[in-house]
């Protein structure tokens, strides 16, 4: 079992077929595999133990990856936003390893011993390929080494197998399903596991992936617009971003060739959604909640969900727009409290998930699964009666005032609803009285004043007194990382400083 | 008859199909397409082998196949004419529920 089989797959039945373009470049899927041999034939696993990109998007991600599959190597994107010292860093942890990338962006690096550059260009005028490549067949061998944003300090290297990646692409992906018309715009980065599972998923069911180096409103619409796009993922900050661009013409844009939007790898604001909902009317809309560990998607709110929950006058109903959905039909979740104990309807705790495509490992650490195969992800939240799940954000994020856990979501959500707020983020601050109680630090719209009273009066009007925050303060705009999840831990400390 | 697991790569002694198992019901089984028995990727064809017409059905690319009882699962990774059986009982084309894309 292996990734190459995807793409031998692809190019055996559709290989005319465009399978990847990023500007005037492209490449059909019968190119995408001659390339990803010709490179696989120069990856000797006895030379490297990783295979290493440092790009933005482009025609190099699919290469390098596939290529990666074929020879055996795991496949390692690097996140070229890192500082150069931070990359020499993560370079030195998977030596020996090949290294492709751009001049413009590994000039600034002093490569460590054991790493060989490639230059990205000559990927794509590759020497000739071998005329066939039987990739090594253990479904146990790693495929993707992926380095995590390392929020909390140095970061982690989750490994990906074979099998798990596929467990995920052959349950949720119907072989050259793909209308001939179709095409998936990819705005996530090669390192981020959406980014992964684009390609992969973008190449089983033959779907062209146009490449989006780096985000941009204007780009990313100029690109629907041209390249005639069908399809699109975005993290939540990106969908933001764009409605706002949008801003007073939205209604007036025409979006004919687009008719499905997935987000996810954060938490979306209600209003945002149902924004989105309004500007793109006609598009289908899909939450997907997945973790690196879990090989990307495990939960699913489908378009008709969406559109019920926003049609819906019901609570029950109506509250669903903030819900993930139900997990794939290969996924199992459930929900434990701190004890173990596994909880009912309703019922706040710790989510595990369980399912062929769920590593949950690292490097260095090994397996976190428990000896029956479910992982805790670290997320909180709880499933509703008909099995809709909800999250309440990470359990490092809790907010322990006194005996009670608080979620920093719910109090986010309610100042967001201020008319005066843009942006809120709330967090611990430390308590003589409680131990812990509850900060927040709000950004307010450009037009929107109202007093640090005000928003706590509002917030004790939707919710429980302990969950006012205590201290508010105002800020011209939040720490976000580059990937649009917010640096709760900078404001914290931000906020400490002040009390 | 051969011990299936998942992972293993298989191919047809009388036509164009190639499966890789999915899932597989413990112990051995006996797994033929076209009317003779599957062999491993690098098995020699025994000589004379030829598809029987009575299990001339076909395979398709990207389909799944199952016995009734779902134990064992294929992954047709290359057609060909012959059509599958597991211990003498033809295989079934699982049918996919449909999901929206989610990358």
């Amino acid at each position: 079992m292996n990734l190459a089989m995807l793409l031998d797959m692809a190019a055996d039945t559709f290989g005319e077929r465009t399978a990847v373009s990023c500007g005037t470049q492209s490449l059909t899927y019968s190119a995408l595999r001659e390339a990803a041999r010709a490179t696989a034939a120069q990856l000797d696993p006895a030379k490297f133990s990783h295979a290493a990109l440092l790009d933005t998007n482009g025609l190099a991600a699919p290469i390098v990856l596939f290529a990666s599959a074929y020879a055996g190597v795991p496949y390692v994107p690097l996140n070229f936003r890192l500082t150069g010292g931070e990359i020499e860093q993560l370079l030195l942890r998977i030596a020996p390893a090949w290294l492709a990338s751009p001049a413009a962006l590994s000039e600034r690096l002093t490569l460590p011993q054991g790493i060989q550059r490639a230059d990205r260009e000559r990927l794509l005028t590759p020497p000739l390929a071998p005329a066939a490549l039987e990739p090594p067949s253990d479904p146990a061998a790693i495929a993707v080494q992926l380095f995590t944003s390392g929020t909390s300090g140095t970061p982690k290297a989750a490994v990906l197998r074979h099998a798990n990646l596929m467990s995920y692409i052959l349950g949720t992906v119907e072989f050259a399903a793909a209308e001939v018309q179709e095409a998936a715009l990819v705005a996530v980065p090669p390192y981020h596991i959406a980014g992964i599972s684009a390609v992969l998923s973008s190449t089983y069911s033959g779907r062209r992936l146009v490449m989006l180096p780096s985000f941009d409103p204007e780009e990313w619409l100029r690109l629907v617009a041209e390249e005639r796009i069908t399809h699109a993922f975005v993290v939540p900050t990106m969908l933001v971003r764009i409605i706002e661009y949008l801003g007073s013409q939205a209604t007036a844009m025409k979006f004919p060739t687009l008719r499905a939007i997935a987000y996810g790898g954060g938490r979306m604001p209600l209003a945002v959604i149902e924004r989105a909902l309004e500007v793109f009317a006609g598009v289908d809309f899909t939450n997907a909640y997945g973790l690196t560990e879990t090989s990307a998607t495990v939960c699913l709110l489908s378009p008709q969900d969406h559109r019920r929950a926003a049609a819906g006058t019901e609570p029950g109903i109506r509250r669903r727009l903030a819900s993930v959905g139900k997990p794939l039909p290969t996924v199992e979740l459930e929900v434990r409290d701190a004890a173990g104990r596994v909880l009912g309807p309703e019922q706040p705790g710790l989510l595990f998930v369980r399912g062929g495509q769920v590593a949950g490992e690292y490097r260095g650490v090994g397996s976190l699964l428990d000896p029956s195969g479910w992982f805790a992800t670290q997320d909180l939240g709880w499933i509703d009666a008909e099995g809709y799940v909800f999250l309440e954000g990470r359990a490092d994020d809790v907010i322990v005032r006194g005996a009670e856990n608080i979620s920093p979501g719910e109090i986010e959500e309610a100042l967001l609803a201020h008319p005066a707020v843009a942006d809120a983020v709330a967090v611990a601050i430390p308590s003589e009285q409680w131990g812990e109680a509850v900060g927040a630090a709000v950004v307010l719209h450009a037009a929107g004043t109202v007093t640090a009273e005000a928003l706590q009066q509002w917030v004790r009007e939707r919710l429980r007194s302990s969950r006012v925050p205590e201290r508010v303060v105002f800020r011209s705009e939040l720490p976000y990382n580059e990937m649009g999840k917010v640096l709760r831990r900078v404001v914290r400390r931000e906020l400490e400083t002040l009390g | 008859m051969r011990v299936l697991k998942p992972g293993l790569r298989l191919k047809s002694a009388v036509c164009a199909t190639e499966v890789m198992v999915i899932r597989a019901p413990p112990g051995e089984a006996q797994l033929e397409c076209g009317g003779t028995e599957m062999l491993g990727a690098t098995e020699a064809v025994p000589a004379g082998a030829k598809l029987d017409p009575a299990h001339a059905q076909g395979s398709l690319i990207g389909k799944r196949y199952v016995d009734a009882a779902e134990a064992l699962e294929l992954l047709c990774t290359k057609g060909g004419e012959g059509s599958m059986s597991l211990d003498g009982a033809a295989l079934g084309i699982k049918q996919a529920k449909a999901l929206p894309s989610s990358d």
